[in-house]
């Protein structure tokens, strides 16, 4: 293979030109092995690294995201089951990390069947004119990678009830690689679970802004597990 | 009337009293589901889709107890019948 074809195909071309100008002592048939093997861990870094898009409808209904808040009598706990997006991820590149969650705000479901009509309801979160609860990620920080587990802390823009704010949450991240066949026998591929913990003010959101305080409280616990799926 | 609205009063109570206990004398709201609780062995998510149950609460409690209290409070719009006299 010619230097300038050998140049051209790898598109690697400061690091096969410092190769090919080092110095005389070296000769040509080192030299020409080391830039044959610089381009095949280029190559296979190249497939490696690779982001992969991971689906979260997931095809079992596990995917959940569950919230809980303070009442007089009881704390009010309930779970999201229609749950879709998208999450861009890279195994070797976690903190590049991106996507967009979507929450169907009809499928939040408390175990009371008076309260679960009052949540629904226009009083509080209106599921009729806001049907979609979301979260766009758009950075991670404080990024840990320990074999296939990454937690960072992602930033985004949260979405209820109409108002979008953004919010920092601490995030943990499960590359699961070829395990999807485990999961749907017809398919391969890699799955991401992430969970997600954080706190959010009604509030802020204007549910109920400043009424019913002594009856639910302000704070409300959200907690996120979801698998995606990315098939090969 | 006057007996049978009584009784019926006290067996209201007592059925839901009697649910609330066997159900588990929840101290909260009345439940009409529970998470499935099933771990996915894939990724350890815990299934939250909702079972159908029925976990008697103090609402119910209430309910039954103003169900009983108005058919008591019927019963003594109705006279008691004379005995009769030997």
């Amino acid at each position: 293979m010619t230097r300038l074809k050998l140049k051209k195909q790898l598109e690697t071309p400061h690091v096969v030109s410092y190769i090919l100008k080092a110095p005389s002592h070296i000769n040509h048939h080192t030299k020409m092995k080391l830039t044959n093997l610089i381009a095949l861990l280029s190559l296979a870094t190249a497939v490696y690294a690779a982001p992969q898009s991971f689906d979260f409808k997931d095809p079992k209904g596990v995917n959940n995201a569950v919230f809980k808040l303070d009442a007089p009598l009881e704390s009010i706990n309930g779970s999201a089951s229609g749950i879709s997006g998208t999450v861009s991820f890279d195994p070797e590149n976690p903190a590049a990390t991106t996507g967009k969650i979507v929450v169907v705000a009809e499928s939040l479901t408390v175990p009371n069947p008076m309260q679960n009509g009052h949540m629904h309801s226009d009083k509080w979160l209106d599921v009729a004119k806001y049907p979609e609860i979301t979260f766009e990620a758009k950075s991670l920080k404080n990024v840990k990678t320990e074999g296939d587990v990454t937690t960072a802390d992602v930033t985004g823009t949260f979405t209820l009830h109409g108002v979008g704010k953004e919010i920092t949450a601490p995030v943990k991240l499960t590359y699961l690689k070829n395990k999807l066949s485990d999961r749907v026998p017809s398919l391969k591929g890699d799955l991401l679970v992430i969970r997600a913990n954080f706190v959010i003010n009604r509030n802020d959101f204007n549910i109920q802004k400043g009424q019913f305080e002594d009856k639910v409280a302000d704070n409300i616990d959200l907690s996120l597990s979801i698998a995606g799926a990315s098939a090969k | 009337m006057k007996r049978i609205l009584q009784l019926l009063a006290v067996l209201v109570l007592l059925a839901a009293g009697t649910t609330w206990l066997a159900t588990g004398a929840n101290r909260g709201w009345t439940k009409t589901s529970r998470p499935n609780g099933t771990v996915d062995e894939v990724t350890g998510i815990m299934d939250q889709t909702p079972v159908n149950c029925f976990v008697a609460g103090v609402d119910f409690l209430g309910a039954a107890a103003l169900t009983s209290g108005i058919l008591a409070g019927a019963s003594f719009f109705f006279r008691n019948k004379k005995q009769n006299q030997p």
